[in-house]
Order: structure tokens, then sequence, then C-alpha cells
């Protein structure tokens, strides 16, 4: 039986990763699956505490995460695909005139 | 025991790579590859933690559809790689300091503020299987359940509406 610290300090890594992949890529995509990684980190949290205190309704939560993210990710990308056709680009830093 | 432990440490140390794989892979593609393995490693761990419904559900909806949508994004925009541009210089140090601190606040509620509490031992037959899971979202869980199926139905026009936006603005 795994210590229930070992997956939050896990947890707790790969969410910062995921903040660290925010901060400092520049393309809009890859930001987009630095998100994702936070999302699974907590989720990750989310299971281990499930398990720690034997009830389930935190896995229901990760399922009502995972659905919330796929419709994060569907509308996400719409926007990716959007702003590229009008700029020809998906680099964060170039996106910074409000000018259509 | 100590089987259980070098299949954590093995597959923790998986997914960390594969979380600083993401953080630095030039290519968007080599990205979304590296995201998928992490993926499939979290859903060990969900396997490992008595949620077999949850492992199935994260290997299908992320590993299988939000990876393939990502992937055919970055595909059909051809996007993988971005040229140079003016950076600002002290970004990325501030965000590592940043980072680092996030860290440390992390571990210092977790070691400090809160009591550690022993995992139970032994857990009910079919925990985390389908009929309890769903036990639990149509018996507890019903209405945010049904609001998930509007949330779904929104993103699903929302998406639709973005991106066919530019072609009825060409036609007028």
């Amino acid at each position: 039986m795994i210590p229930t610290t070992y997956y939050i300090v896990l947890s707790a890594l790969l969410f910062t990763i995921g903040a660290l992949g925010v901060l400092i890529r520049r393309n809009a995509i890859i930001i987009f699956m630095a998100i994702e990684l936070m999302l699974n980190a907590a989720n990750l949290a989310f299971v281990a505490f499930t398990r720690m205190y034997g009830i389930i309704d935190g896995q229901v939560f990760v399922f009502f995460v995972m659905t919330v993210a796929a419709a994060e990710v569907a509308v996400g990308l719409a926007l990716i695909v959007a702003i590229f056709r009008t700029k020809h680009n998906i680099d964060i830093d170039q996106l910074n005139n409000l000018k259509g | 025991m100590t089987t259980e432990l070098i299949l954590f440490f093995s597959l923790a140390l998986i997914a960390i790579i594969t979380g600083l794989g993401l953080l630095i892979s030039k290519n968007a593609i080599y990205a979304a590859l590296y995201l998928v393995l992490n993926f499939f490693t979290i859903a060990i761990f969900y396997l490992l933690l008595g949620g077999a419904f949850i492992a199935m559900a994260q290997v299908s909806v992320y590993a299988g559809a939000i990876m393939v949508l990502f992937l055919f994004v970055i595909m059909i925009l051809g996007a993988e790689k971005l040229g140079k541009s003016n950076t600002v210089a002290w970004q990325r140090p501030v965000a590592i300091i940043l980072s680092i601190i996030l860290l440390i606040e992390a571990g210092y509620v977790l070691f400090w503020r809160t009591a550690p509490v022993q995992a139970a031992q032994t857990l009910p037959d079919g925990f985390g299987g389908p009929a309890s899971i769903g036990n639990v979202l149509l018996n507890n869980y019903l209405l945010p359940f049904e609001i998930t199926s509007v949330l779904l139905l929104v993103a699903m026009i929302g998406a639709i509406v973005l991106t066919h936006k530019q072609k009825t603005d060409k036609e007028v």
C-alpha cells in the first residue's frame, strides 16, 4: 500500500510542470496541453484522496473534470483555428494587438 | 509492498520525464505524444488506486479523443514549430522562480498543515467499477450530470460556430 503522500507529491510536481509550461512556452497549442497536464494532476490528487477515505465521490468529480476538459479543448482549439485563419500565427507573443 | 513501490516510482519517473518533455520539446507533435504517454501513466496510477472505470475513461477520453483532436489541429494548421520572435528576456527566469515558489507552497500545505491520515486497507467489493460510479452519479449527482450534457452541447455548438464564422464573412 503506497502512502497517499507520495501521490500528492507527484500531483504537485506535475501541476508545477504544467504551470511552468503555461508560463514559458509561446505556442498556444502547447499552452493548452500544459493546462491539460494541470487538470490531470488535480485529478490524480482527487483519486488518491478517494482511495484514502474509501468514498467514491472523488472519482465522480474526476469524471466531471474530464467532461469539462473535453468541452474546453473543443472550444479552445476552435478558437486557435479561428485565430490562425486571421493572423496566420499562433505565437502568443505576436497576438498583442487588439485591433482586428 | 516493494514491487508496488518499484512500480510507483518507475511510473512517477515516466510521468515527470514526459511532463518535462512536453515543456522542452520544440516540435508540437512530439509534445503531444509525450502528453499521451503521460496520460497513460496517470491511467495506470488510477488502476493502482482502485479506480478501474476512471482509468478506462482516462485512456479513451484523454489519450483517445482529446489528444487526437490536438494532433489533428496541429497537423491541419501546420504550426508544429514557431519562428524566432522577440520574447521578454526576464520571462523565463521569473517563471522558473514562481514555479519553485508554487512547489514550496504546495509542500508546506502538504507537510505542515494537514494531518496525515492512513489509507483504508480494504476497499468494498466493486469499488471504482462502473456499477458503483453509476450508482453515485445518477443518485447523488443527477443535476450536475444533466448540466454536463448541456455543457457538452454548448461546446459542440460553440466549436461549430467559431470555425464556420470566417466562411460566412467571405460570402457577404
